[in-house]
């Protein structure tokens, strides 16, 4: 469902050409409303975001990164960040192999249950690893306590929450690009008598690099930046189990607001890095489609 | 016939090889991750007894929330559906300079992280803030209001509604509105009789979208809404509120009914969206 946001659109090239319009004063009016809301809503946060942070200077904008804390939620993110998107690559790869390569009951059903991350509120998202692992309330409760282990308030339970937001977007940007390529390709190579690794990597691989590479991009930065499902299951143990987003909040809370918003420009950077490779890729397949 | 029709299909259906792999690794990976730690929260709810159930999910500040979280979504989902096909019909059918640049950015509120954009629309929208000065001397509290919850949540549903309306706005024949035109229909009679309706689909689905969205976020809103409880406190962050007073099962019976309306939203978008797909 959401993947109407997450995915690169594909060129559509125009049916006709376009001789019907509107006046031009209803043009100007309708464009002129249009800027005005994006505006509003799209620039000045982006603005307000950059200015908040250099309002005081570049010096203490700077300063915020030396924060020991602030080190130590860069750090925890960027760890999660390298277990999360790895395993949700494996996954996308072989979900979208199974979905675009072969045709099998219940396929609607795979992808609907691969959309319900989207779906659900990151709160639940977090909810539903503290019910399996909380070691007080949790189903493994017992187990968890006789081998001492902690997933919730830990890293496992950060990664686990994460995982689970970040699921769909890799697969989901995949299955259209498969799914456009068809398998007639992969059948020539097999004829050919490659084997079937040697088929993914030399011929399905390069055929999707593109959308791949976005796919991990995105999930990269949704990954960076999530929310709601960590906050509920990383206690928020400043040094220990507080990510960037989440430490964001600490310094936005206590008043530190040119530090919260030092720290934000970075996840900002990363959002615009994304939708600006978004935006590339579209331009590149729009450019070889007109070919 | 029957036949021919299995030995055509079979070939196409398991030639390629790792089909074993592939769906296992999809079907574990989306079982031990997705489908059981979502039962969690039906199952739970369940084990805890009717009568504690329903006071649960029917408590004074529960029902508050949902009045909050599902009033101000779908308020914040309609503003969407007006300019988001405003902004999607500019993108699409004018030229301009910046257009690339602006149709770029409406992905913006899907990648900046939801805390992200909780902080920059309170800084904005707070007395102090850009935009706030502006509200307050006309007497509009826009932060720590019912007011700031619907612009943090019109804020994250605009590129649902703009990315669903843009493909069936670029596909829309031309031809049609050429031939209403030569037929005398003015241009306001061509679009509320022959565009709104084709694309009316579409904008219900992203929508419907927006709506979904709206009714589960958090991090976007929770800095700007004040939480006051009653007033400005939306469900997703009284169920955050049981977990911190370690109240488990009332926050799982709310989960359960946030999860069912998500579901039923889900079911409700897949059937617009067929309903889209058989208009165009």
């Amino acid at each position: 469902m959401a993947s109407i946001v997450s995915r690169t659109r594909s060129f559509v090239p125009p049916k006709s050409f376009r001789t019907i319009t509107e006046s031009a004063p209803m043009r100007w009016t309708l464009t002129t409303i249009a800027l005005g809301f994006l505006s509003l809503f799209l620039l000045m946060p982006l603005i307000a975001v950059f200015y908040e942070a250099f309002k005081k200077g570049v010096h203490l904008y700077l300063a915020t990164f030396s924060d020991p804390y602030a080190i130590d939620a860069i750090r925890l993110t960027l760890t999660v960040t390298a277990i999360s998107v790895p395993l949700n690559l494996l996954f996308g790869l072989a979900a979208a192999w199974a979905i675009t390569k072969f045709t099998f009951r219940g396929k609607s059903l795979l992808v609907t249950v691969l959309d319900l991350p989207f779906a659900v509120s990151p709160v639940i998202a977090g909810l539903i690893f503290v019910l399996i692992f909380s070691t007080t309330h949790g189903w493994l409760a017992e187990p968890l306590k006789a081998w001492d282990l902690r997933i919730i308030f830990a890293l496992p339970g950060i990664a686990l929450a994460t995982i689970f937001i970040t699921l769909p977007f890799i697969a989901r940007e995949l299955i259209p690009v498969m799914q456009a390529q068809g398998r007639d390709e992969e059948l020539a190579a097999l004829t050919l008598g490659a084997g079937g690794w040697r088929t993914f990597f030399h011929v399905t691989l390069p055929n999707v690099k593109w959308g791949l590479f976005y796919g991990v991009i995105l999930c990269n930065a949704r990954a960076m930046g999530e929310f709601g499902a960590v906050a509920v299951v990383s206690g928020n143990i400043k040094g220990k189990t507080t990510t960037m987003p989440l430490y964001i909040e600490t310094l936005y809370m206590e008043y530190q607001t040119v530090s919260a918003f030092s720290l934000a420009t970075i996840l900002s950077l990363l959002a615009l890095a994304t939708l600006l490779l978004k935006n590339f890729i579209e331009w590149r397949s729009a450019k070889s489609a007109r070919h | 016939m029957e036949t021919r029709e299995k030995t055509k299909r079979y070939p196409a259906r398991r030639i390629l090889p790792g089909f074993g792999l592939t769906m296992g690794i999809t079907v574990s990976y989306l079982t031990l991750l997705v489908l059981i730690p979502l039962s969690a929260v039906f199952i739970r709810s369940s084990g805890m007894g009717w009568d504690a159930f329903w006071s649960a999910i029917t408590s004074r500040q529960v029902v508050a929330s949902y009045k909050v979280t599902f009033g101000i979504s779908f308020l914040a989902a309609a503003t969407n559906a007006v300019f988001g096909f405003l902004v999607a019909w500019v993108l699409t059918r004018y030229r301009f300079p910046g257009r690339r640049i602006l149709d770029a950015l409406v992905d913006l509120p899907f990648a900046l992280p939801t805390a992200v954009a909780g902080i920059a629309l309170t800084a904005l929208y707070a007395r102090t803030g850009w935009l706030g000065q502006f509200f307050y001397s006309l007497g509009i509290e826009t932060a720590y209001s019912q007011v700031g919850i619907y612009i943090a949540l019109t804020f994250i549903g605009l590129p649902f509604v703009v990315r669903t309306l843009q493909p069936v706005m670029e596909d829309l024949d031309a031809e049609v509105e050429e031939a209403a035109a030569s037929l005398g229909a003015g241009r306001a009679k061509a679009f509320t009789q022959i565009i709104l309706p084709a694309l009316l689909p579409a904008m219900l689905t992203g929508f419907a979208l927006a709506f979904a969205r709206a009714i589960g976020e958090y991090g976007s809103v929770i800095f700007i809404s004040g939480n006051i409880p009653l007033r400005t406190e939306i469900t997703p962050l009284v169920i955050v509120k049981f977990l911190e007073n370690y109240q488990y099962p009332q926050a799982t019976a709310v989960a359960a009914v946030m999860l069912t309306a998500s579901f039923a939203l889900l079911f409700v978008i897949n059937l617009l969206q067929r309903w889209a797909e058989k208009n165009s």
